[in-house]
């Protein structure tokens, strides 16, 4: 008797706590895409960014700056991390000092408030390096915060190769880089390629770092050395300034377009894990 | 002549003394087969000879091995070593690629680019190993869609593409079903002509059908070795006579 009674509590919190889940989720989406999806038109994402003409005002600057955030940061971070890893995993002493730095590195690395970055961003890149606010800035920013992401996920991935293809290459008298080239990084890429979309989403998510660093200016940067002002850091800035019922409307189809990008950058990472994974298999 | 000659070899894993005192002669052209219950050393034998042990942690190895006379401990060149001595693993472990770029690996991992070249190593290797007649119409084909035998006579077939002298087998057929087994066994049959071949089994029946020269070993010792007939026929030592039996083991 107590027993049954204890599994209906149990199942009923189970089933609570996932439909709260769920429920909260849906409840977001909607809300957001309920307010923003009628303002998202083809002007609004095509057209410049203006004040004062609110009618033909536009996120187009916003959208490049995003897109060279993400290139350039993903350009930068995905090469270190991907080969720290390779250190840490084939050529370092497993439970080695320098290993257990690194890890320790990385792990700190993760814990850390986004804006503390911005503020050693901004230090650094901005004063320091005399990169100004620029997208550069921002990018090698962001760079420091992806790379435990990439480097821990790529890690794990290339742990996951199976030792049997490192005995079956090494066997022929292959050499250990001929063997990571050709057997090691193919068989790690499903894993690896996820790592870098996780980390393009959280590129694209990230704020305060970015507007400490890359600053807000709203038009298309000239080059990676000009201000630009990403997609949340407009989003940002619509809801910290809302003058007029209009920005309210721009900042909900920010988020809607925000909200479709990331959608997609999930799906498309499914898509690549499950083609990839066909390969090998 | 002996290929290779183990001399007063010990192995250890850490505190674990794994070989104690190995001393084999293994003739060039001949079927070598290494016997012994689980974790006799027979495996760690066979890898000392291709240095696969490389591979593993806190190895600690005394003694020689010697192929062609040169000790191969000695030798710098440990890729130029696994060239000449080729090896074949437990489990089919074939690269998640296609059967022609397997088949490739070894060539190309010795930076040959010549198309035709490697195409004529391919087709040799395949019809070596007794597999281009099944295949030759799918080179193109990923491995891992071979059944378990196939896989493992490609991974033969890769090894042998590079032209090795000698080709060590770590239980070759363990993972496999009888025919798969059979047509492995077959095919060693014609490997002996031109290969040394070094060969670890847990089957008895494969080793008086295979071999020409058996060892045994017994927790890291080398009980007996001498010609496959005289060790399961009159065997001189207590432990090989039980384990030939089937005693135990």
């Amino acid at each position: 008797m107590r027993r049954t009674i204890e599994d209906r509590i149990a199942l009923s919190l189970i089933w609570g706590g996932a439909s709260l889940t769920i429920i909260f989720l849906v409840w977001m989406l909607w809300h957001i895409l309920a307010n923003g999806l009628s303002y998202v038109d083809w002007t609004f994402i095509s057209a410049n960014y203006s004040v004062t003409d609110k009618e033909n005002s536009g996120i187009w600057p916003m959208i490049v700056s995003t897109i060279y955030m993400v290139i350039l940061s993903i350009a930068i971070a995905a090469p270190i991390g991907i080969m720290t890893a390779l250190f840490l995993t084939e050529y370092a002493k497993p439970g080695s000092k320098v290993v257990k730095v690194i890890r320790f590195c990385t792990e700190s690395l993760a814990g850390i408030p986004s804006i503390i970055y911005g503020l050693f961003g901004m230090t650094f890149f901005v004063v320091t390096l005399g990169l100004g606010f620029s997208i550069l800035s921002g990018a090698l920013t962001l760079t420091i915060l992806i790379l435990p992401v990439i480097i821990r996920t790529t890690e794990e991935a290339l742990i996951a190769v199976p030792l049997a293809y490192r005995e079956g290459s090494y066997g022929l008298g292959a050499s250990k880089i001929y063997t990571i080239w050709r057997v090691i990084l193919p068989s790690a890429m499903p894993g690896i390629i996820t790592s870098v979309i996780l980390s393009t989403g959280r590129v694209i998510g990230e704020s305060a770092p970015v507007f400490l660093t890359a600053g807000m200016v709203a038009r298309i940067p000239d080059s990676v050395l000009d201000s630009g002002r990403t997609l949340t850091v407009h989003l940002y800035k619509l809801t910290t300034e809302l003058y007029t019922v209009h920005d309210w409307n721009q900042a909900y189809a920010t988020a809607t377009v925000l909200i479709v990008l990331v959608l997609a950058i999930n799906l498309v990472t499914k898509l690549i894990g499950r083609r990839l994974n066909k390969a090998t298999y | 002549m002996n290929k290779f000659d183990v001399k007063d070899l010990n192995l250890y894993y850490g505190e674990n003394h794994a070989l104690k005192g190995i001393n084999l002669p293994i003739p060039e052209r001949k079927v070598t087969a290494l016997i012994g219950p689980s974790g006799c050393g027979k495996s760690t034998l066979l890898r000392t000879l291709n240095r696969m042990n490389d591979l593993i942690e806190n190895v600690k190895i005394t003694g020689n091995v010697s192929l062609d006379g040169d000790d191969i401990y000695q030798e710098r060149n440990v890729g130029g070593l696994r060239m000449k001595v080729g090896m074949v693993f437990q489990k089919p472990n074939p690269f998640p690629m296609s059967i022609y770029e397997n088949v490739a690996y070894g060539l190309r991992a010795q930076g040959i680019r010549d198309k035709k070249i490697i195409d004529e190593a391919v087709e040799n290797a395949l019809r070596g190993a007794a597999l281009w007649d099944e295949v030759s119409d799918r080179l193109d084909g990923h491995a891992f869609g071979l059944s378990g035998g196939q896989q493992q006579r490609l991974c033969i077939a890769r090894a042998i593409a590079i032209q090795p002298e000698v080709i060590l087998m770590d239980e070759p057929t363990s993972a496999l079903d009888p025919i798969a087994t059979h047509k492995i066994e077959e095919l060693m049959e014609e490997l002996r002509k031109d290969y040394t071949i070094v060969i670890v089994t847990h089957s008895m029946n494969q080793a008086k059908r295979i071999s020409d020269k058996t060892a045994v070993f017994w927790m890291g010792e080398l009980v007996e070795h001498g010609e496959t007939a005289q060790i399961f026929n009159s065997p001189q030592d207590e432990r090989t006579k039980g384990y030939v039996n089937g005693d135990f083991g």
